[in-house]
């Protein structure tokens, strides 16, 4: 698969990472020849094959659906870059 | 001037076991040991092996071990100074995962590997460079700069055209502080060789546990499917040790299991008589050099010479994994680093528009082959692209694994080399990113499988650093596993030191 600057720009909003217009022709270029390295998976006859879902076979646990922790907001907030009154602060979302 | 690795009091040239059986016995103390260790850790700072020293907490958790000891409640690692490689979470000491973003992260919380091992009574010396998110095989990619290979090529003091070597990665730096005496012990994470690439490059043994043996909780997460902790060490006992205190099952990880952990230092005991090991023929892959060839042969009479009976086994979808690989953990990775948002923690490049806030954030946040990794993830997952690249890559998986299940009918451990090359140099295989996951190319079929591996040093290369054996075993197998490397360990008798301390 070839990718072109146009979708470079167009995975790089889906990731939310801002790659400048420069380079973006490097980028589509590193891209291209991994995915057509990763395309020889090709190759293989996966016909009937179920996807790879666990490593052993285990029952995935339950428990039972009750409160196990919490209390902690003024940790929870202890890294955030900026905060008020208990809350994150972003960028105004709505005008 | 040679270093003298051994330290001034020659506390840091014991192995894990002998400084614990040296507490035991009371010929010093936890607090004279980690003082030797930190001395060593700051006159090997030219490896930049370390992100975060934490001298006084290592004393402050010597002492308390001290204690403990005088009324009589050791612990299985009692006294026992560790390093943590900078992707565990450890509550109130900084842990960045080798990345800007995370550059001033202060965990409030410990993680499930690290609280267990403080409960066992090791004490912690400090957080360990890394490749940024665990993504690399050279710890080149880390916000911290390079962490530096105590061992050089033959004749070249400085290494390659004056560049010193790499150590692997992306558990590098736990590597290189094993390799320099700077630590007895490491800990790392493997999501497709992490640590036994690094291992290999720096003469350690290094073991990746079977997928869910060790709790992911508090770990940094790359790979959700493939993570796994493990132990670095010179000594297969010492892993064995390590293991037994990380290991367990934990309610806040759905996918750690609930067994039972076994006496790993007790499962060495036995002899390799009779031990069933295969020999993959698809690991013998193009271009690789004489002497890992030569290597594995070694590696093949020594363990026929203890009894083993060797045999070929045929892995014969080996040459998908990397592929696979590089699908199934970017795709990961851009679902696990969405997290990283400029808002709940971590850098924040600020901006009157939110979506622009995240994306500068990221951008400027997110190294190169981090940027790469999402990037392809999230194309590999978008609309119409799922199937094709994803569902195949998992479906590969499988085939991988049943490859594996097939082999392990009629062998019990599989012997493989760890890496295609010794360690290279600082800057090389920058430029082509393939070229580096190349490094991966034996280790990632055992971490796409969830499979027990440990890479244990078995000589020098030709060029002077150090080269390893792998050896991959049945789910949940570590027994097996660690008393094939300790017969090994001992037939290659590797004794040999690194040179310098950077």
């Amino acid at each position: 698969m070839s990718i072109d600057n146009a979708t470079v720009a167009a995975i790089a909003r889906l990731a939310r990472i801002h790659v400048p217009e420069d380079d973006r022709a490097n980028l589509a270029r590193e891209l291209s020849n991994i995915l057509t390295w990763v395309e020889r998976l090709g190759e293989v006859d996966t016909e009937g094959v179920a996807p790879m879902t666990s490593v052993v076979e285990v029952a995935l646990p339950r428990r039972a659906d009750a409160v196990t922790d919490g209390g902690a907001a003024d940790d929870i907030l202890a890294n955030a870059p900026q905060r008020d009154d208990g809350f994150f602060v972003v960028p105004k979302v709505v005008e | 001037m040679t270093p003298d690795l051994t330290g001034l009091t020659g506390l840091t040239g014991l192995t894990l076991a002998e400084a614990r059986a040296g507490l035991e016995k009371g010929a010093f103390s936890s607090r004279e040991l980690t003082a030797a260790h930190i001395e060593a850790m700051a006159a090997g700072r030219g490896l930049n092996a370390f992100i975060t020293e934490t001298p006084e907490r290592a004393l402050e958790m010597a002492d308390a071990s001290d204690a403990r000891r005088r009324a009589g409640e050791a612990g299985p690692m009692e006294g026992v100074p560790i390093a943590v490689k900078d992707l565990f979470c450890t509550e109130g000491v900084r842990t960045t995962a080798g990345s800007r973003i995370l550059e001033s992260f202060v965990p409030p919380y410990e993680s499930t590997v690290t609280a267990n091992l403080w409960r066992a009574g090791a004490v912690m010396l400090g957080k360990t460079n890394m490749d940024e998110f665990a993504m690399g095989s050279s710890n080149m990619f880390s916000f911290a700069g390079p962490a530096i290979n105590p061992w050089r090529r033959q004749g070249d003091r400085t290494g390659a055209d004056g560049r010193p070597l790499v150590p692997g990665g992306s558990s590098g730096g736990s590597a290189a502080a094993v390799a320099a005496r700077l630590a007895p012990g490491a800990i790392g994470t493997d999501t497709g060789g992490s640590i036994r690439q690094p291992a290999s490059f720096c003469g350690v043994v290094g073991l990746k546990p079977t997928y869910g043996r060790c709790s992911r909780w508090g770990i940094v997460a790359f790979a959700s499917s493939l993570d796994q902790a493990g132990p670095l060490a010179r000594t297969v006992r010492d892993c064995a040790i390590m293991l037994g205190a990380m290991a367990g099952h934990d309610a806040k990880d759905s996918t750690s299991v609930d067994r039972p952990v076994p006496d790993y230092e007790a499962a060495l005991a036995g002899d390799i008589k009779g031990l069933r090991v295969g020999i993959p023929s698809e690991y013998r892959v193009d271009g690789m050099p004489d002497e890992i060839e030569r290597l594995w042969r070694r590696g093949v009479a020594w363990l026929e010479e203890r009894g083993a009976e060797v045999g070929d086994v045929s892995l014969p979808h080996t040459k998908y994994a990397l592929p696979a690989y590089y699908i199934i953990a970017p795709a990961e990775a851009s679902s696990n680093l969405a997290r990283y948002d400029g808002v709940r923690y971590g850098l924040r490049v600020p901006s009157d528009d939110l979506t622009e806030m995240y994306e500068k954030t990221r951008s400027a946040g997110f190294g190169a082959e981090v940027k790469r990794r999402v990037l392809i993830g999230a194309y590999v997952l978008s609309a119409g692209y799922y199937d094709a690249y994803y569902l195949k890559a998992q479906k590969v998986r499988s085939l991988i694994a049943g490859d594996f299940r097939q082999a392990f009918e009629t062998v019990d451990v599989v012997l493989t080399p760890t890496t295609p090359s010794p360690a290279f140099a600082v800057g090389e295989k920058t430029d082509d990113p393939i070229a580096m996951y190349l490094n991966d190319v034996f280790t990632g079929p055992a971490s796409l499988a969830g499979l027990p591996a440990i890479s244990v040093p078995a000589g020098l290369s030709e060029e002077g650093p150090p080269l390893g054996l792998q050896l991959i075993g049945r789910p949940f197998d570590e027994e097996t596993v660690l008393r094939a490397a300790r017969a090994l360990e001992q037939a290659a008798a590797f004794d040999a030191m690194p040179q310098g301390l950077g």
